[in-house]
């Protein structure tokens, strides 16, 4: 079930990473039990310096638990984590001094205005006053929140918050960042302009560790992502090797009429690099093929002749919505539930 | 930097951020200095004929130490519901993952708070002036007498930091404070003299800290009449040393016990 994993390996953005020495982050059969309820059984994960993780997986899958062990807010009961060459446990201050933590929810003072924000965050990080609020009044232009400086955070819309809560995180210049759902509960502009801050940052060099539902956050934002589900790991990898876990890409013919399926399924056979699926009452017939947009072409010339049969044509390739279902026979909840943790996902189909 | 340096700096930090709330939102204010105005005005003129008092003394004079008490001791009850809040909102995990102190959080609070308690007692000794309380005694005793009261109310803030950081929800800190606030401020010499109270009762309020704040403050303003001297009880009759060893004990339990919560402390 596993893709190929080499501890520290993957599409890391800054240089080689060799046999762990320039891992940023490092779990190793991490354990965390709230009462009766094992919340991690046995996490290992590893994100070298300077690249980007995304750790994926429904609600309650245990990732927020993962990231709280990691910044220190939670002990964990059995297993190694290091952050930056420091045990969490150990040597928690000084790991709080490499990390920036950006939690589910916009942890600002509301009745603080953006710039005292920052700046009260950066003394707290040991900044001296005027480093401070040179930092804070940095941030807030990068962030595009100066014209919202001296208003109080209540004041400021979702989006804004988030922003703020992220400038907060990195007053000290982590080398490590957190972002736990950096924007579950955005609406789809604030998301994507979030998305270019994270890239932003990732290119500057700053190691991420990202949790999300998202499973087009990840593929966007991520180096390499684990897939936990019940509190362990069930697939790892880059985007591209889980999506060749569940298969490669593949034709999808819907036609007019089934009963032109079957002789479609002939002509096209020769192509196939597996056996093409035929779905007579979705009309459908899935091939699975190699190849790019050629194969498309070399798909409809065999079908000359046919081709007003076709209602609609498209080479596809999996997106991580079919890796989760593949991985887990659930779909990944799309929907930020805050107000109801507890909502099933739908059992088929995705949502996107 | 030292730890101790450390931690003076971030508890100033952390200060200065709840002194902010308090300008930026004047309704706190104006609750804690217009509560204390009624509650004054209430018992002075409601309450001040029907009540049996010792001879030589003014209802005026009798009242205002009590109700100093009990309403800074009302007070303290903010450092519960402040803390819940700022758990709930997720501020106190940014604050754990940050490197600062440890207990730079709540030292911030509990003397932002105490801060808000210097302002309500102003407020009230200036409306108690106007309604016939009086200090009768030297500048000495009488700010010996409001420092005592404070240090009070301040080791009060530490239990209820405590109470604030395991029950994490605002409204409920309120309401479990009141369920002790209010039998610990009435069952006392607050507002009557204990010579009214039934014998367990009386027993009970003689020993309460509470009865010998106000009574510590009685004497420190002048308030108590050579008439009427304080009941036999050694906690009645050596009032400041009693006060000062409740707010020693309750500090050196509630400080560790809070830290420790604080430590631990999960948002949501």
């Amino acid at each position: 079930m596993y893709a190929t994993e080499e501890t520290g390996g993957g599409l890391s953005v800054g240089g080689p990473s060799v046999g762990g020495m320039t891992d940023a982050i490092v779990v190793e059969g991490l354990v965390k039990r709230f009462g009766a309820t094992t919340a991690l059984d046995g996490v290992d994960l590893a994100v070298a310096e300077g690249s980007v993780l995304g750790l994926l997986g429904p609600n309650g899958a245990g990732k927020t638990t993962v990231v709280r062990v990691l910044t220190t807010l939670l002990e964990a009961d059995a297993g190694r984590v290091e952050v930056m060459g420091l045990d969490v446990a150990r040597d928690a201050d000084r790991v709080r001094a490499v990390i920036g933590l950006t939690g589910q929810y916009a942890a600002v003072d509301e009745y603080l205005t953006g710039f005292e924000n920052l700046e009260m965050v950066g003394r707290l990080y040991r900044l001296g006053r005027a480093e401070a609020r040179r930092r804070a009044g940095e941030l807030l232009e990068r962030f595009d929140l100066s014209a919202a400086a001296s208003r109080p955070a209540k004041t400021y819309s979702g989006g804004m918050r988030r922003r703020l809560d992220i400038a907060a995180s990195l007053i000290a210049r982590p080398r490590v960042l957190f972002l736990d759902e950096p924007t579950t509960g955005l609406d789809p502009r604030s998301r994507l302009s979030m998305w270019e801050f994270i890239a932003d940052l990732a290119d500057g060099g700053t190691t991420i560790l990202l949790t999300t539902q998202y499973l087009e956050e990840a593929d966007r934002l991520a180096d390499r992502m684990v897939v936990i589900d019940r509190g362990r790991v069930i697939a790892r990898g880059t985007a591209d090797e889980l999506k060749a876990q569940v298969g490669g890409q593949r034709l999808e013919f819907t036609v007019i009429d089934a009963a032109v399926l079957p002789g479609m399924v002939e002509r096209l056979r020769p192509l196939a690099v597996e056996d093409p699926v035929v779905d007579a009452a979705a009309r459908r017939l899935s091939l699975p093929v190699s190849g790019g947009a050629e194969v498309l072409a070399d798909a409809l010339r065999r079908l000359d002749g046919q081709t007003a049969e076709i209602f609609d044509v498209g080479l596809r390739r999996p997106d991580l919505d079919d890796v989760f279902l593949a991985l887990t026979g659930r779909v990944a909840e799309e929907v930020a539930t805050d107000d109801d943790p507890t909502a099933e996902p739908a059992a088929t189909g995705g949502a996107r | 930097m030292s730890s101790m340096a450390a931690t003076l700096s971030d508890s100033v930090v952390i200060t200065k951020r709840n002194l902010i709330k308090v300008k930026r939102v004047p309704d706190l204010i104006v609750f804690a200095t217009l509560s204390p105005i009624m509650f004054v005005l209430l018992f002075r003129y409601v309450f001040g004929g029907a009540i049996q008092l010792p001879p030589g003394t003014s209802y005026g004079e009798f009242l205002l130490p009590g109700i100093f008490a009990q309403t800074i001791v009302l007070g303290s009850t903010t450092t519960g519901a402040s803390l819940a809040e700022d758990l709930q909102k997720g501020l106190i995990d940014r604050f754990r993952s940050l490197p600062m102190s440890r207990s730079a959080v709540l030292i911030g609070r509990t003397v932002a708070d105490a801060g808000l308690n210097i302002i309500s007692i102003t407020v009230m000794a200036l409306t108690g002036l106007v309604v016939g309380w009086r200090i009768n005694s030297s500048v000495g005793e009488a700010v010996l007498g409001f420092v005592v009261l404070l240090l009070f109310a301040y080791a009060i803030s530490w239990l209820m930091a405590l109470v604030g950081l395991l029950v994490r929800t605002p409204e409920v800190v309120n309401n479990a404070s009141f369920i002790v606030i209010f039998p610990l401020t009435f069952v006392a010499n607050t507002f009557v003299p204990l010579e009214s109270f039934p014998s367990v009762l009386r027993t009970f309020a003689e020993w309460n800290p509470v009865s010998a704040v106000v009574q510590s403050a009685r004497e420190l303003f002048g308030n108590t009449s050579p008439l009427a001297p304080a009941p036999d009880a050694w906690s009645l009759q050596n009032p400041v040393l009693y006060t000062l060893i409740w707010v020693v004990l309750i500090l050196a339990v509630f400080v560790p016990l809070s830290v420790r919560a604080y430590r631990r402390a999960a948002g949501r």
